[in-house]
């Protein structure tokens, strides 16, 4: 949360800091979701949200089936050209601020279906905060779109951002994680 | 098995049977387009036959077949005795072949699916219209002269300059498959799929648009005239040995 100061005098403690700080930390620790799950990457983001990865100790876990009460719209599988209306419209109805992340390669680029049934990208139609690549990405990686979301929240910054990559150590011995430290 | 239908078949129909073949062993009939619900609800009501079980009826576009364009084939199965046979019929343009949803309800949607996919028309079905694609989409995607990278969008797409992505998200995002080198691919040189990934690995460069035209033209070229040189050469053949 931005910069604290605490402010220790006569036994009385005042914490500073600036407003928009404290509203952009409120906003991340609270995302109300909106599950738009289409496709196969659907049963890697039920497993991100049951109890074993737990999206629950980010403050993300209440899915909320209508868009006027999210604020993160998760675009989870392929969009046909089909759907397009429907996930602008959805898109359109929820309320500011709100934030998309397109879940798995189709969402982020329409995948392999290169052809007249799918929309290459749902920023193709609107715009997305985190790309997740992966067919489908692990937990793992959702959870890391997930803090990267966050930290952009707090950061106010809007430019979009793709999940990078990591190396598992064990696979890849005497070699460290790499990404973000 | 299925040989006792094509028997039964002959014996009922005889020269309306234009042709039958059991390749690997599936059995398969051909009938003019006037007798395709004839033979279908034979099929059906036939005491002997009693094809009650419909599996699929689809289409297959031969493009470079002057007569008929379109093959439609109907695939179905018999619970009660076991048999199975592909009935199969060649299709003009714009001819419209006699519905059989009246026979089987399941061919309902195979023959809108049918329409929405090639555009062949059944008569006197009941509600011809698209079962998958939308109302606003122009033409038949699986027509073989429908160009394969034209979308065809129902909300434009944003154009905004400001969106960077990282490899493998990009311009070439996707598998843009016109714009793969298939002759290095074939030529066991290079499997990747995506060309930005093949870029980023150094496997190859990539093609452009334009190359990747000019590639497809040489190909159709050197295709076109290895068939003319093989048909000549058949020709000649003939002409020697009578």
């Amino acid at each position: 949360m931005g910069e604290l100061k605490v402010l220790n005098g006569g036994g009385e403690v005042a914490v500073t800091t600036r407003l928009s700080d404290l509203l952009q930390w409120a906003r991340k620790w609270s995302l109300f979701q909106y599950p738009f799950v289409t496709a196969c990457c659907g049963m890697e983001f039920m497993a991100t949200a049951a109890p074993r990865y737990d999206i629950a100790r980010f403050g993300a876990e209440a899915p909320r089936f209508s868009p006027r009460q999210s604020d993160v719209l998760w675009v989870v599988g392929t969009i046909s050209q089909r759907q397009g209306p429907v996930v602008r419209r959805i898109w359109e109805q929820m309320a500011d601020p709100k934030w998309v992340i397109a879940f798995g390669t189709c969402a982020s680029c329409g995948g392999f279906y290169d052809n007249y049934t799918t929309i290459p990208g749902v920023d193709k139609v609107i715009p997305v905060d985190v790309y997740i690549p992966g067919c489908p990405p692990r937990p793992e990686a959702v959870l890391d779109a997930l803090m990267l979301l966050q930290e952009k929240i707090q950061a106010n910054d809007r430019k979009p951002i793709v999940v990078p990559p990591k190396l598992v150590p064990e696979r890849a011995p005497g070699r460290t994680v790499k990404g973000k430290s | 098995m299925s040989q006792a239908v094509v028997d039964r078949l002959r014996a009922q129909f005889g020269e309306r049977i234009l042709e039958t073949s059991d390749a690997f062993g599936d059995h398969e009939v051909r009938v003019a387009v006037k007798d395709w619900v004839d033979v279908a609800r034979c099929m059906k009501d036939d005491a002997e036959l009693q094809m009650d079980h419909f599996i699929d009826l689809t289409a297959i576009d031969y493009p470079e077949r002057q007569a008929a364009r379109f093959d439609v084939t109907l695939t179905m199965r018999s619970s009660r005795n076991g048999a199975r046979i592909r009935v199969r019929t060649q299709v003009r343009d714009g001819e419209e072949p006699g519905t059989l949803s009246g026979i089987w309800a399941g061919a309902n949607w195979a023959e809108r699916e049918v329409w929405d996919m090639f555009g062949i028309k059944f008569k006197d079905h009941p509600d011809m219209r698209r079962i998958l694609l939308y109302e606003e989409f122009v033409g038949h995607p699986l027509r073989k002269d429908y160009p394969i990278d034209k979308a065809q969008p129902l909300v434009p797409y944003r154009e905004e300059s400001e969106i960077v992505k990282l490899p493998p998200f990009g311009i070439e995002e996707g598998q843009p498959f016109a714009r793969i080198d298939w002759e290095s691919r074939l030529a066991g040189r290079d499997y990747q799929v995506s060309p930005s990934i093949g870029v980023q690995q150094g496997q190859r460069r990539t093609l452009s648009d334009s190359e990747a035209a000019e590639q497809i033209q040489a190909r159709i070229e050197a295709r076109m005239a290895r068939e003319a040189a093989e048909a000549s050469e058949e020709t000649s053949k003939e002409g020697s040995g009578e």
